[in-house]
């Protein structure tokens, strides 16, 4: 054990264990580190969007003066931005709807396109499938010993499975028909494959949450208290 | 109130000290285990083992300090893998959070790996935008970074004369912990463009990636930690996705546990209750 004498590793760890002492309950040491990173946090993005956004393609492009029509352009942002803040001044607040009208309608037709070109169409192509893939079946025929040709048949069942997973679970969410009867039945084993998903989720966010765990464990235990830890 | 019912309310508290114990012992203790790969993680491996050497790359390295655990391992064995391929890269990040932590790692893996700033590869930092930046930038990224990180002029790195839009480059390698990041570029960018296009996300994230994987718009696809040490054992790292396994399978295992745990107590209390 070689514990660290670097401030920043204690101030870090400290936070850490600030922030992991919620888990016991609320108290005043985590409520510390809570306001403390919203108020670092605040002053950050201020700062990042400033340097990063403001400066370079804003304000130094204006203070160059003009070479070309393109220039003018420039107005618009700096109207908009202006706009947006008569929110301060009640009397004119409402002149801010307008830039907030074209944030939206910009971002909402960006999102319209893209799910409809990434996701509805290219999806759909994606799950015109035939029944049995065809190489499926020639992995089937090339598969040697029992466990080789019992994954061959999973293969082969594959496209069949995705391809009912898919139309009973949209069928779960056709409401247009009472689920009773054949279209019950078939909504119900949606439900099944909807749980499946669910646990597959549930699988990922564990080994997510896992390793946040585990990202911090190595910080305290080789950075901050200087055991050795398995690399 | 018997044992098996006190058992059945237990405490959280004790079920967190369950885990950090889990978790710790491999952190201090070696447990070797094997870690297979899986098709996405070998799609992931070979889209990068076809490129042309000297290809450039475009690198979105969408991700804060939140999601470093599991993305940073991808993203020093993604580094690894192209530099050894002498691929150039053009890196930026649409997460607000991320310029500190990408540009860290970014000038760790160049020192390693002797690879010099300007001329292979970049860092333009973050800009705002989200969507409406991913679409501008597939036309002109000096447009939308005139500046890199350090705030040079773009136009004045060796390697930005070479490129300008995105069509330029062979391949997008998203880094991504969640919006804005791979989905948004599958939208708006890989569909549009159709420049071939891999994702290395965060647990949390995979299963919503999966279907563009199985439809082809990701040519690989890297999950959380697990789909990172796969990656690390096919490009012949051993970094911190490698180390961290058999820590991730005992926090699973003790997980699945308390889930049959609490299934068998619930089970058998109700029975209980029943027979009253």
């Amino acid at each position: 054990m070689n514990i660290s004498t670097e401030v920043w590793i204690w101030v870090s760890a400290l936070l850490t264990l600030a922030i992991y002492s919620y888990l016991y309950r609320d108290n005043p040491v985590y409520k510390f580190a809570e306001y403390l990173f919203v108020g670092l946090a605040a002053g950050y993005y201020f700062t990042i969007y400033y340097r990063n956004t403001l400066i370079p393609n804003l304000i130094d492009p204006i203070l160059a003066g003009p070479k070309d029509l393109n220039y003018f352009w420039y107005i618009v942002p700096i109207g908009l931005s202006i706009l947006l803040l008569s929110r301060f001044v009640p009397s004119i607040s409402w002149l801010s709807r307008w830039p907030i009208g074209f944030m939206v309608g910009a971002f909402a037709g960006l999102a319209i396109i893209g799910n409809a070109q990434g996701d509805l169409i290219s999806q759909v192509q994606a799950n015109l499938l035939p029944l049995v893939d065809p190489d499926s079946v020639t992995g089937f025929n090339n598969a040697s010993g029992i466990g080789g040709k019992l994954l061959g048949i999973l293969w082969m069942f594959g496209n069949i499975l995705l391809i009912v997973g898919l139309i009973t679970t949209l069928i779960f969410f056709f409401f247009s028909l009472e689920h009773k009867g054949p279209v019950g039945a078939t909504a119900k084993v949606g439900v099944y494959f909807l749980m499946l998903s669910f646990g597959a989720s549930f699988g990922f966010t564990v080994m997510s949450r896992i390793s946040l765990l585990l990202e911090r464990l190595r910080f305290l235990y080789g950075d901050w208290l200087g055991f050795t830890i398995v690399r | 109130m018997d044992w098996m019912q006190r058992l059945e309310k237990l405490d959280r508290r004790i079920i967190f000290v369950i885990m950090l114990i889990a978790v710790s012992i491999p952190v201090l203790v070696r447990l070797d285990m094997p870690i297979p790969s899986s098709k996405e993680v070998d799609d992931y491996y070979e889209t990068i083992e076809k490129l042309p050497d000297g290809s450039v790359v475009f690198f979105p390295a969408d991700f804060d300090p939140g999601s470093v655990a599991e993305l940073e391992p991808m993203m020093r064995s993604a580094l690894t893998h192209l530099w050894r391929k002498n691929c150039k890269i053009v890196c930026f990040t649409l997460w607000d959070t991320g310029p500190g932590i990408v540009d860290a790692i970014l000038r760790d893996m160049a020192g390693k790996m002797n690879k010099e700033y300007g001329t292979d590869y970049v860092f333009l930092g973050f800009k705002a935008g989200r969507e409406v930046i991913m679409v501008q930038i597939a036309n002109s990224i000096s447009g939308v970074f005139p500046q890199d990180y350090s705030g040079k002029p773009t136009k004045d790195l060796p390697l930005m004369q070479q490129v300008d839009k995105l069509t330029d480059t062979k391949l997008i390698v998203n880094i991504s912990a969640g919006y804005p990041g791979t989905k948004e570029w599958v939208q708006q960018v890989r569909t549009r463009y159709a420049v071939p296009m891999l994702s290395g996300c965060t647990g949390v994230s995979a299963p919503e990636y999966y279907p563009y994987y199985q439809s082809g718009q990701l040519s690989g696809l890297l999950g959380g930690l697990g789909g990172a040490a796969k990656y690390e054992a096919r490009v012949g790292v051993k970094g911190d996705a490698t180390a961290g396994m058999p820590a991730q399978s005992m926090g699973h295992l003790a997980v699945i546990a308390l889930i049959l745990m609490g299934n068998v107590l619930y089970v058998v209390n109700k029975k209980k209750a029943g027979a009253r």
